[in-house]
């Protein structure tokens, strides 16, 4: 038979069920127009960061060191030669005083003081333009854009920063290569260099970040440069950044939520890809005879199969062209959706590389699913057109073990594909399969409880409706899996986000601190101490900071073991600037792992024994009786790790990575946190404000503020990954009304029957009412279950907290979901119920 | 007319069937597809419907039965006009008053044969009556078999459930079209045994429809059709 035979037959069986082949197709529209649409929108930022590299940086090389420079840094920097501009990053309080006699209001910022042409490429985006230009000499401030509207402050107003006023003249929105999001805890405020003098804002203590921006003349090897500088650099504890290297670390992180977006819009074309294989199992059981009369009149198994594996393949292609041209539209709104994420402004195009890509995987796991169902119609014998219940020949078809591997390497690639890491792609692929797996056996579970529910006293049309989820042929697993993918993941997202702030709110559970005061001066403690008395709230927690630098680990200089190409720990470990305390005893954040506790030494001359933080020992490959030696501010002392401590550093309290013991640092310049608790808005925004006018150097951390924060960001985040996830559940409900369609013979015959029997109208919408609306609550009920499965193991393994149970989810997800279920039931049974009658005769008489 | 009935009291009929016109719309113009047709049937009655297929024997089955409305004419059942009740109205009267049973069996796939048999009861509300649902199955001789699903059962099998479905509200009037159409020669008998035995058990009057001269021949009375008009009746 000619393959011309196979399309033309295709086409013409087809015709009377194109409506019905139509819909099945839907079933991976909404899949494929969700990996168009992330495909595409991942092009067009990479291309965006391309065009926009140098601009991401701002300059040819950035240089930083957080907290005090070494006094040889400066010398390094000048000698690296171009234009530089120099940044000093740090938190403090801005006040926005009070009009009309009302309090004034502050708030944690960064404050950003800047020299020189920074940034030399590109320009901040502000409101009005150019505002970066006008911070030279003058008290003016820029400041971000979410402040100005927060507090209601226009340009032109007046805030406060430490004991000088400023002038706000502008509003800045973006500063390429930095996303709105990571402002969103502590806003970005700008001043100019200047304009700090006499602010009294940078105290001993205060932890600033320095950063150097340079420009080179045209031509510069910036790498190459880097190269040569890289020991010196390193020597004197100096971070840095190229272009390249900006480059690669934002394409990578955006490459990581690109893949993340893209797997679960993944999951949504699986999930369509059943729902063909489903519908078209259905479609197929009505074709036995076309079939059957086929091969009596002399086709082959192969040209059968052929003909409606021509319409399996045209479904897929055109459900696929279908979702790309949707998903060419959808991607119009990623920009929208992700705004605070995104280091650059995204121009809308279409990337036809991915158009090409997403109909391709479209087609292709189509078609491996659509073969699962086709391989039976190899099998139906020619018999089969003169007797109904000739079986079909042969026992199991090992092709579907073949077309099942087929199915887990086209997603394990995709994933692959998609991640770039063979691990994580395996990791999805698995977890894939185990969700709906589990979710497959969660429904079989519920699905054989309704059939052994005793339901003798409800009425008929009860029992029927319920009866229907278990009857053979039923598609109950398929639809409850449709929808409860969708169910559980939106549920799972809702319900981590929960666990998360509950476990933020459980920081500041009843009699903890909820307020660190920071930057706290040696000769402003006690006035501290007394203004929170004074105000209710007292001290709870106090800790002496002094800062300090590794210089030797067991006996072998930091600056080697930087140089050493094979030594494998954390370079940060070695740079940073260490904030340590002393004391005599262990605190209720922290407990003791091994080794004694030293409370005091007499001697502080001698070698003296500290308690390290787990992490950090680990970390720097160290254990009990190590040495280290430490730079106390041009003192060396000469220390042993005596213990180790497990921190919750969740807890907001002073915590840290390295615990003298008393009697040794007492001498050394210091400076303070404290902590206390204000329980209430009201109260913890008065004692901020009396602190900020008192201590102006001073800076607050707020809990409530640090977890609306966070709420705010999660919020973002989870509407960009929901958005993706609606995809899932839209797919399940194009699935159920797809398979509801493809039902619809036998639906009609059956309500024809019952209408004969006596069945009025309102039984009949009873029954469908009632089936429908039980499938919802088992959708609802197995992707909660396994929304909360997800969110305990989460909770448990990652987060190390108790999971939260928000009930009120459970109250909305299931009414919802029943809601959805009973509407595309209605839907797609539209006009069943009124089937006249006379159609049960006219099957069978004349 | 059964001459039994006839000899005692005349029954009053429990199908009365007056000018019964049914008219279809088609690309050609209206096609008449029964016309003026009028008959009754005496309660306890049997009677045939014989004729060529495309007579208009099913219509005028399925407009005796209330399934679908007549252009002209009406349609009694136990003194009730069907043209004058709408789908439910006459759902409720086929519920009370009417069995079927049908060529191709017509059980409910998803429905045990035991289930099968109790959905009319059901369907009214009715409880409780398993135990009349299993003594009919056993008359049909598929007692064993009230577990099983239609799929798992002959076309013999089936079409004795269908019996005893059609049985289990207890009708004042019994639709069968073509029976024993779909079935071999041993079940058709088999089944022909059961509607007669049933229907004298019963007093149930029989409507059927039919192609075959000798189940034609066991009813009291024989109603010929051709072209939609009736010609003959013995």
């Amino acid at each position: 038979m000619s393959f011309a035979f196979i399309l033309k037959t295709a086409a013409r069986d087809a015709r009377p069920s194109w409506r019905r082949l139509l819909f099945t197709a839907g079933s991976v529209v909404l899949g494929v127009a969700a990996l168009v649409a992330v495909g595409s929108f991942g092009r067009n930022l990479q291309q965006e960061l391309d065009s926009q590299a140098r601009g991401l940086l701002g300059a040819d090389l950035e240089v930083s060191v957080r907290g005090t420079p070494l006094p040889g840094a400066q010398a390094v920097l000048e000698s690296l030669g171009g234009e530089r501009s120099e940044e000093k990053a740090f938190a403090s309080m801005l006040v926005f005083p009070g009009r009309d006699g009302a309090p004034d209001r502050s708030r944690l910022v960064t404050v950003r003081a800047l020299d020189g042409a920074y940034p030399f490429y590109g320009d901040f985006v502000t409101e009005p333009a150019g505002a970066r230009a006008a911070l030279g000499a003058e008290n003016n401030v820029v400041l971000e854009e979410t402040l100005l509207r927060q507090f209601g402050v226009a340009v032109g107003d007046d805030v406060r920063l430490g004991q000088k006023t400023y002038r706000v003249s502008g509003a800045l929105r973006q500063i390429p290569g930095e996303s709105a999001a990571v402002a969103l805890l502590s806003p970005r405020v700008l001043i100019g260099q200047a304009a700090l003098e006499d602010a009294g804002l940078i105290g001993p203590g205060s932890i600033v970040r320095h950063k150097t921006y340079f420009k080179f003349p045209e031509g510069t090897d910036v790498e190459a440069l880097v190269a040569a500088n890289r020991e010196r650099l390193r020597e004197q504890r100096l971070g840095y950044d190229t272009v390249a290297e900006r480059r690669q670390e934002l394409g990578d992180a955006l490459d990581n939520l690109n893949a993340f977006l893209a797997l679960t819009g993944f999951v949504a074309l699986f999930l369509g890809a059943v729902g063909v294989a489903s519908s078209l199992q259905v479609y197929l059981r009505g074709k036995r005879a076309t079939v059957a009369v086929l091969r009596c009149l002399g086709a082959s198994g192969r040209t059968a199969f052929g003909v409606f594996l021509a319409q399996g393949a045209a479904l897929g292609l055109g459900g696929s062209l279908v979702g790309a041209a949707l998903g060419v539209g959808v991607q119009r709104l990623l920009p929208l959706l992700l705004a605070d994420f995104l280091p650059v402004d995204v121009r809308v195009a279409v990337a036809w590389g991915e158009v090409a890509r997403g109909v391709l995987i479209g087609v292709v796991l189509t078609l491996l699913f659509a073969l699962l169902p086709l391989l039976a119609v190899r099998r139906i014998s020619p018999l089969a057109a003169l007797r109904a219940a000739v079986l079909d020949t042969g026992g199991r078809d090992p092709w579907r073990w073949f077309i099942g591997a087929g199915i887990a390497v086209a997603v394990t690639g995709f994933a692959i594909w998609q991640t770039g890491d063979w691990r994580l792609g395996l990791g999805f692929a698995g977890g894939l399969a185990a969700g709906l797996g589990l979710l497959a056996g969660l429904a079989r579970a519920v699905v054989a409880i309704t059939r052994r529910l005793k339901l003798a006293s409800a009425p008929y049309v009860w029992r029927q409706g319920v009866a229907n989820l278990h009857r053979p042929n039923n598609r109950t697993t398929l639809l409850v899996l449709a929808l409860g993918t969708g169910t559980a993941l939106l549920l799972t997202l809702f319900l981590t986000r929960a666990t998360l702030l509950e476990q933020l709110r459980g920081v500041g559970a009843e009699g903890r601190p909820d307020l660190l005061f920071f930057d706290v001066q040696d000769d402003q403690v006690d006035g501290l101490r007394e203004l929170l008395a004074r105000e209710g709230t007292p001290v709870l927690a106090e800790a002496p900071i002094v800062t300090m630098r590794l210089q030797a680990l067991r006996g072998v200089a930091v600056e080697d073991i930087l140089r050493d190409p094979s030594s494998d720990i954390p370079s940060w470990t070695l740079r940073r600037e260490y904030r340590s305390t002393f004391r005599d005893r262990l605190t209720d954040t922290e407990t003791l792992v091994s080794g004694e506790w030293i409370p005091s030494v007499d001697d502080p001359d001698g070698i003296v024994p500290v308690s390290v933080e787990q992490g950090l020992a680990t970390d720097l490959r160290i254990g009990l009786g190590d040495e280290l030696l430490f730079d106390v501010q041009g003192v060396p002392v000469r220390t042993r790790v005596a213990s180790l401590r497990e921190v919750e550093w969740r807890r907001m309290s002073p915590n840290f990575f390295v615990v003298f013991p008393a009697g040794v640092l007492e001498p050394a310049p210091k400076f303070h946190v404290l902590a206390s608790r204000a329980d209430n808005g009201a109260l913890s925004a008065r004692v901020q404000q009396a602190v900020v006018a008192d201590f102006p150097n001073i800076s607050v951390i707020d809990l409530t503020l640090v977890i609306e924060t966070l709420d705010r960001i999660f919020g973002k985040a989870e509407l960009a990954v929901r958005f993706m996830a609606m995809f899932t559940l839209a797919t399940g409900v194009v699935v159920l009304g797809g398979a509801l369609a493809s039902g619809r013979r036998q639906r009609i015959r059956e309500i024809v029957l019952l209408r004969t029997l006596g069945a009025t109208g309102r039984q009949l919408a009873g029954i469908q009412l009632v089936e429908y609306a039980v499938l919802g609550l088992l959708s609802a009920a197995t992707g909660g279950l396994l929304a909360v499965g997800a969110n305990v193991a989460l909770a448990v393994w990652v987060f190390e907290s108790a999971p939260s149970a928000p009930w009120t989810a459970f109250a909305v997800a299931v009414p919802t979901v029943t809601l959805i279920s009973l509407v595309t039931g209605a839907l797609a049974g539209r006009g069943v119920v009124n089937h006249p009658p006379l159609a049960i005769l006219r099957r069978a008489g004349d | 007319m059964s001459s039994s009935a006839a000899a005692a009291a005349p029954a009053a009929p429990i199908l009365e069937v007056a000018n019964l016109t049914q008219t279809y719309a088609t690309a050609a113009g209206p096609l008449t597809v029964l016309d003026d047709v009028s008959f009754t049937v005496p309660a306890g009655g049997t009677l045939a419907i014989v004729g060529p297929s495309g007579s208009g024997k099913t219509t005028l089955l399925g407009l005796c039965a209330g399934l679908d409305r007549a252009h002209s004419g009406g349609v009694r059942i136990a003194g009730e006009a069907l043209e004058k009740l709408d789908e439910d109205g006459r759902a409720r009267v086929r519920n009370a008053e009417v069995g079927f049973v049908f060529q191709n069996f017509q059980l409910i796939p998803t429905l045990t044969a035991l289930e099968n048999v109790l959905v009319p009861l059901e369907l009214r509300g009715e409880r409780g009556r398993e135990s009349d649902a299993l003594a009919l199955l056993e008359r049909v001789g598929l007692a064993a078999r009230a577990d099983h699903y239609p799929v798992q059962l002959s076309g013999g099998e089936q079409q004795r459930v269908a019996l005893a479905r059609a049985f289990i509200n207890d009708p004042k009037l019994l639709f069968c079209d073509e029976p024993t159409g779909n079935l071999d020669a041993a079940n058709a008998r088999t089944v022909t045994e059961l509607i007669f035995g049933l229907n004298r058990e019963r007093g149930t009057t029989l409507v059927l429809v039919t192609h075959d001269p000798e189940l034609a021949a066991r009813c009291d009375r024989t109603l010929r059709l051709r072209g939609g008009r009736m010609v003959d009746e013995t």
